[in-house]
């Protein structure tokens, strides 16, 4: 853990050749990239690509098989616990407690966060504040409408201030309104406290107006990566929508596994109400 | 080491820093974290507590009032009713702590799971906590099945050794909390963990001591029941509401605290591995 190892800190996660199998399948094959301190990133691709597996690794839930990752500076598999207290991750399913109210739910988070009661207090009703759920904060979150739970979600991963922010598909199954709002949201919290936002999506408009930069995934690499200008040059045309460079990108592949990943989604939407 | 800390501590020289800085202190804080999350959910919906009072109840009523007229048993000169309530208590104990693995699994399947080990808990305050869980939830069993007891006759040694059966309880719960879930990490799905709930509570009951002594049992069966940690569950509760145990009851409490240590420990390693993706 010598200081030379770690990048400066204008990389908030760097990935080198980071892989993952599972079983014959590999889900995530020699991705490599970085994400610039404070900045939005955008991981695209088709279902199956491997997105949810990349931000797993980085969130420390799954052992990488080759490969290293650094977050906030600090490597995911020799230093976990304290990549753990940099980062702020949600789910791509909803995952509350939904027997609880929202504000227990996030008094749990704060606690698991290691926050002092003082401080919990305070971030608990700024984040309140902030997202909009101050008339639904002691009511239980099964009344709560889909858009409600997720800005919930990222209320709880958000207590400590991480420095990354792993935001795992934030707005599927949303209705437009809902969207822009979480949008506005993710939006303020990159511009107010720096922190790097790192999500998945399947809605380009989505990271067309929220990514400075964008990586496609097919079949577990990284395919494309760059702004939206420089993957425009990349396909030669300037005019083009990302939905051209994802096709372009991603296109060719017909994804095998697809039943679980169709499933799952159906089961967020059914979720969802 | 400590360089990219500095930052955020930087703001509060003189008062308190925003996190607990004590290792041993957060560790505590976050079982008992979850433990809280686990009081909550049941005070929201105790109709669970309620359901699981039945099985109990029917035990001592139909087959213990039943069973008691053969006079078959040799009880060491308590009545069956009375031998029986330490052994239902003790069932009570296990079949609650048992699903303790499904739900652990669910949570798996919501995300829930995934969420809280991306915080810095440490994972075994995560399962000991949980195992803590189960021991709340058997305790107020525990409570139910002894005024039950008392309400159909039963007449138990009850007293300041009150405390020592809960004690006893929640090391129970907190053994077999933890073995369910060391199944859960093993076995994966809801529908397996269903399966395998079914398949190993009743043998475990029958197994062990809870509706006859050891000293009946055939000799293979004296082995199993030998190693069944419900066998001294229900030694330890014997002793102390009845004065009949066959072990001291401190090495009944033994045993249980180290197979729920030794269940933490495996719990432990094996979740992060096999349920956090
Ligand atoms: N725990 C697991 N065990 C076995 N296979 C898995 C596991 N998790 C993911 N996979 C498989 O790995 C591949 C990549 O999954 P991943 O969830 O990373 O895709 P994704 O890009 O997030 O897709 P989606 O857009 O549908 O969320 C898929 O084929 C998936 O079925
Ligand atoms: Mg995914």
């Amino acid at each position: 853990m010598s200081q030379g190892d770690h990048p400066p800190m204008s990389d908030s996660v760097v990935v080198e050749g980071l892989s993952k199998r599972f079983g014959a399948y590999q889900a995530v094959d020699d991705v490599s990239f970085r994400t610039q301190a404070g900045e939005c990133f955008g991981l695209l691709g088709p279902n199956g690509a491997g997105k949810s597996t990349t931000i797993k690794m980085l969130a420390t839930l799954l052992r990488p098989d080759a490969g290293r990752a650094l977050v906030a500076g600090f490597d995911v598999v020799a230093e976990p616990q304290r990549v753990r207290s940099a980062i702020g991750y949600v789910p791509q399913m909803l995952s509350v407690n939904s027997a609880l109210t929202g504000y227990e739910n996030l008094v749990i988070c704060a606690r698991l966060q290691g926050l002092r009661p003082r401080a919990r207090k305070v971030r608990i009703d700024e984040v309140i504040t902030m997202l909009g759920l101050e008339d639904a904060a002691h009511r239980l979150v099964r009344t709560y409408s889909g858009g409600m739970v997720r800005r919930l979600e990222i209320g709880q991963a958000i207590l400590h201030r991480p420095k990354v922010l792993f935001l795992d598909e934030p707005t599927v199954g949303l209705d437009p309104v809902a969207r822009q709002s979480v949008w506005e949201h993710i939006e303020r919290l990159r511009r107010d406290y720096g922190m790097t936002v790192f999500l998945t999506t399947h809605y380009m408009e989505e990271a067309e107006s929220l990514c400075s930069r964008i990586a496609i995934m097919s079949r577990g690499r990284v395919a494309a990566l760059g702004t939206l200008a420089e993957l425009r040059d990349r396909v030669g045309n300037p005019e083009a929508t990302l939905n051209e460079i994802f096709v372009h990108f991603a296109g060719q592949f017909q994804h095998e596994g697809g039943l679980r990943d169709v499933s799952r989604t159906r089961r967020i939407a059914r979720r969802l109400g | 080491m400590s360089h990219a800390h500095a930052g955020s501590h930087a703001a509060s020289v003189e008062t308190q820093p925003d996190v607990y800085t004590n290792p041993v202190w957060r560790y505590l804080v976050h079982a008992a974290t979850i433990v809280d999350l686990e009081l909550r959910k049941l005070r929201r919906d105790p109709s669970e507590l309620i359901m699981r009072a039945v099985q109990p109840a029917l035990w001592l009523l139909v087959f213990g009032q039943a069973f008691g007229r053969l006079r078959a048993v040799p009880t060491g000169g308590v009545p069956y009713l009375a031998f029986l309530t330490p052994g239902i208590l003790a069932q009570s104990v296990t079949f609650i702590s048992i699903f303790y693995g499904i739900a652990i699994i669910w949570e798996r399947d919501m995300g829930i799971l995934q969420k809280y080990l991306a915080t810095p808990m440490r994972r075994s305050a995560l399962v000991l906590g949980k195992q803590l869980g189960a021991s709340t939830r058997a305790i107020s069993q525990a409570v139910v099945i002894l005024v039950l007891s008392w309400l159909v006759g039963v007449r138990l040694h009850v007293g300041w050794n009150v405390i020592a059966v809960l004690i006893l309880v929640i090391l129970g719960a907190a053994f077999f909390a933890g073995m369910s879930m060391v199944l859960a990490a093993l076995l994966k799905t809801r529908e397996r963990m269903m399966g395998i709930g079914q398949v190993i509570t009743m043998p475990l009951f029958f197994s062990s001591n809870a509706l006859y002594p050891i000293s009946i049992m055939p000799a293979w069966l004296k082995v199993v029941a030998t190693i069944n940690p419900m066998t001294y569950l229900v030694d330890g509760l014997r002793g102390l509401l009845l004065g009949t145990g066959t072990h001291a009851v401190w090495a009944d409490a033994l045993i249980l605290a180290f197979a729920g240590t030794l269940m933490l420990a495996l719990a432990s390693y094996l979740f992060p591995r096999r349920l956090a993706g």
